[in-house]
């Protein structure tokens, strides 16, 4: 170093290569952050605001914000004469006060938090049975002289090889002769079954990488061969296991076409759920956008609470020496 | 501590047969190698004997007690793998003390237990530390750690020195040995070095391609080899095969070899006319004008006290361990004999040895 450089590395990138690596890298995270950001300042304006043209972009200098968007959310509202709302009690809380003020009275709660519910529900439900019956399906094709390994490895994969909307019709139908058609079980099942394959796959490569040596060794020390995974392979695993529960979590939570499809009433899910928020009483984007933006909470904070294991997992075990 | 019995041990992969019937003991205190060229299935054996893999047939009993299907934790066994296998999540101590909290020993005991190891395997600095930042002899030395606290009825070592550099493998060659000595536990080493197995090995089993060619000590072995795979595989350089034909007769002395006659050790059957062949270790051959066989020098490997003369002849390239002080040199013709009391003969069909005096030791 010192300035006075002798040799070009040809393996460590120069100060400049890295400066405008690392420059490209922020300006492309901030391009695509800005559909986000848009979303979130969208949940806080009011109505007239989110359409106005030239857009408000920044609050409390262009717009004020405010909670109407999440009111319009959580609630349904009708509209009433002023002499019958004069003759109503003053109102409580913000959101009915905010719909007095435009002639209207909240009616009841709205559907919002029950779609949010059942989609938190599917979504966790269908990771959770999905990584279970791949780690364990994983760890039998690693492990085991499993006979027609190669085809049934290949059979698994192969469920993956047509956009699972391509089987929608026939799944409806069984959905409706099974009863399962909008119930929170089927949806578990059916993204399972999508998600199992992806499951079965990376955690192979996971497993693969841990030294047999070492459930043998606990074995030798006295374990059984279900001891020995609890206790050996599976921490070892973490790693690849927090990361496919990511990637499947991705995948239900995000799930649009099976669900609107599949669920209207009980068992809906959200993201079915947001966009009819848009039909009811001209075009609320505020709501839209508070809906949208309550809904990316859950998969961020499970992706940040599993992070450092996602990184290392998406190099599927290359660190791992 | 306990004896081995394997009897007619067979292990088949599908249509590939690892391990073909081998039967064998392994005394009580005996340091016993399995030595073999890679794939010849001294594995494979190995991790039927700790109950890691089933055999497709054949019986293993431990001090007695036919251990032949148990799950490896129900046998008394502590193994040692070439890659150590330690629990990367635990430090050294825990890594020890693993195998005696699984059978719930108390802890005033395990302490006990694992300074005893650390002051045995000179490990005790260690016992903080985690795994991943130690060299590779230390990681053997964990290992041979968590296997002696077990105290267990035998060791069995997968090529425990095979990751470790050259220098390091022959400094722990000498404290295996060493710790052996001191526990005088039956060990079970499988090892595809042969200076490993002589050095170390009160008995040593020669496997090739499934099947135990011979079992001895590691002199046996070396002198009266059953074989001309064994005498092949063990040995640095390896026996000199000399091609020789006719018939041999009980009681003789003397075979037709080259343009002359070669003493050998007397013969125990009588043989039909076929090829045979007739094994020399390079130690064993001398220059000698009147020697049977007839050849011209084509090199020589330079040792200090000794050099390595490698001679063509017409019967099949010879190489002599010779004294330093001899002087020769390439293209230089001369003559051979061979000292007749060391000698091996072989049917070239088989490749098994034809019993002679060096069998019975009945030489005269």
């Amino acid at each position: 170093m010192n300035g006075n450089r002798t040799a070009y590395s040809v393996v460590e990138p120069s100060h400049i290569t890295k400066r405008i690596a690392g420059s490209i890298v922020v300006a492309y995270a901030m391009l695509t952050l800005i559909p986000l950001v848009w979303i979130v300042l969208t949940a806080i304006k009011s109505p007239p605001d989110s359409i106005s043209y030239p857009p408000k972009v920044i609050p409390w200098v262009h717009f004020e914000p405010t909670i109407e968007g999440f009111c319009n959310l959580f609630t349904t509202r009708s509209r009433q004469t002023p002499e019958y709302l004069a003759t109503l009690p003053p109102a409580r809380g913000i959101c009915e006060s905010q719909a007095r003020a435009k002639n209207m009275v909240v009616v009841s709660e709205s559907k919002y938090i029950p779609r949010f519910l059942n989609s938190v529900i599917i979504a966790f439900g269908s990771t959770a049975l999905a990584v279970f019956l791949g780690t364990l399906a994983a760890y039998g094709f690693s492990r085991f002289r499993v006979p027609l390994k190669d085809d049934l490895l290949f059979f698994i994969l192969s469920t993956r090889m047509m956009p699972p909307i391509a089987v929608a019709i026939p799944i409806y139908l069984m959905y409706r002769e099974l009863g399962l058609q909008d119930t929170r079980i089927g949806m578990i099942l059916l993204y399972t079954s999508v998600n199992v394959s992806l499951a079965v796959w990376l955690l192979k490569g996971f497993i693969d990488e841990i030294p047999r040596e070492y459930e043998e060794a606990a074995m030798i020390d006295g374990y059984t061969r279900l001891q020995a995974f609890r206790k050996v392979v599976l921490p070892q695993a973490a790693t690849g296991i927090a990361a496919t529960a990511i990637f499947c979590m991705i995948f239900a939570w995000n799930e649009y076409a099976f669900a609107v499809l599949l669920t209207s009433g009980d068992a809906q899910t959200a993201p079915p759920f947001i966009p009819i928020i848009i039909g009811e009483g001209g075009q609320d984007w505020p709501a839209v956008a508070a809906g949208t933006t309550l809904f990316l909470i859950p998969i961020l904070v499970f992706t940040v609470l599993l992070r450092k294991h996602l990184l290392r997992g998406i190099t599927f075990g290359a660190v791992r020496k | 501590m306990a004896r081995i019995n394997v009897t007619n041990l067979h292990k088949s992969f599908g249509s590939f047969t690892a391990v073909k019937n081998s039967t064998f003991t392994v005394d009580d205190g005996d340091f016993f190698c399995l030595l073999g060229p890679s794939g010849c299935g001294k594995t494979t054996t190995l991790r039927m004997i700790a109950g890691l893999e089933l055999p497709t047939s054949g019986e293993i009993r431990l001090a007695g007690e036919d251990v032949t299907f148990k799950p490896a934790s129900q046998r008394d066994i502590a193994f040692v793998f070439q890659l150590f296998a330690l629990y990367p999540h635990m430090n050294v101590r825990q890594n020890i003390a693993y195998p005696l909290k699984n059978i719930g020993m108390a802890a005033g005991e395990i302490d006990r237990r694992i300074a005893e190891a650390a002051r045995t395997l000179r490990i005790a600095h260690l016992l903080e530390r985690a795994v991943n930042g130690l060299s590779s002899g230390d990681r053997q030395r964990v290992a041979l750690g968590r296997a002696i606290v077990r105290e267990p009825a035998a060791f069995m070592m997968d090529e425990p020195l095979g990751a470790l550099d050259a220098e390091f493998r022959h400094i722990m060659c000498g404290e295996l040995r060493a710790l052996h000595n001191r526990l005088k536990a039956t060990t079970v080493y499988v090892t595809h070095d042969q200076l490993e197995a002589m050095s170390m090995g009160d008995k040593i089993a020669v496997m090739n391609e499934g099947v135990i060619e011979q079992s001895g000590s590691p002199q046996e072995i070396y002198d009266r080899p059953a074989s001309m795979f064994v005498a092949d595989f063990i040995g640095s350089p390896p026996m000199n095969f000399l091609s020789f034909g006719g018939s041999l007769v009980k009681g003789g002395r003397e075979i037709a070899i080259g343009i002359g006659r070669q003493r050998v050790p007397e013969l125990r059957v009588d043989m039909p006319a076929a090829d045979y062949v007739l094994g020399v270790r390079p130690e064993h051959v001398q220059i000698s004008e009147s020697g049977p066989i007839r050849g011209e020098v084509f090199g020589s490997e330079y040792l200090g006290t000794t050099q390595i003369v490698t001679i063509n002849t017409a019967e099949g390239q010879v190489r002599a361990r010779l004294s330093s002080d001899v002087s020769l040199r390439a293209g230089d013709r001369l003559g051979l004999e061979f000292r007749p009391e060391k000698l091996s003969i072989f049917a070239r069909a088989t490749g098994r040895a034809i019993p002679t005096a060096l069998h019975d030791g009945g030489h005269r």
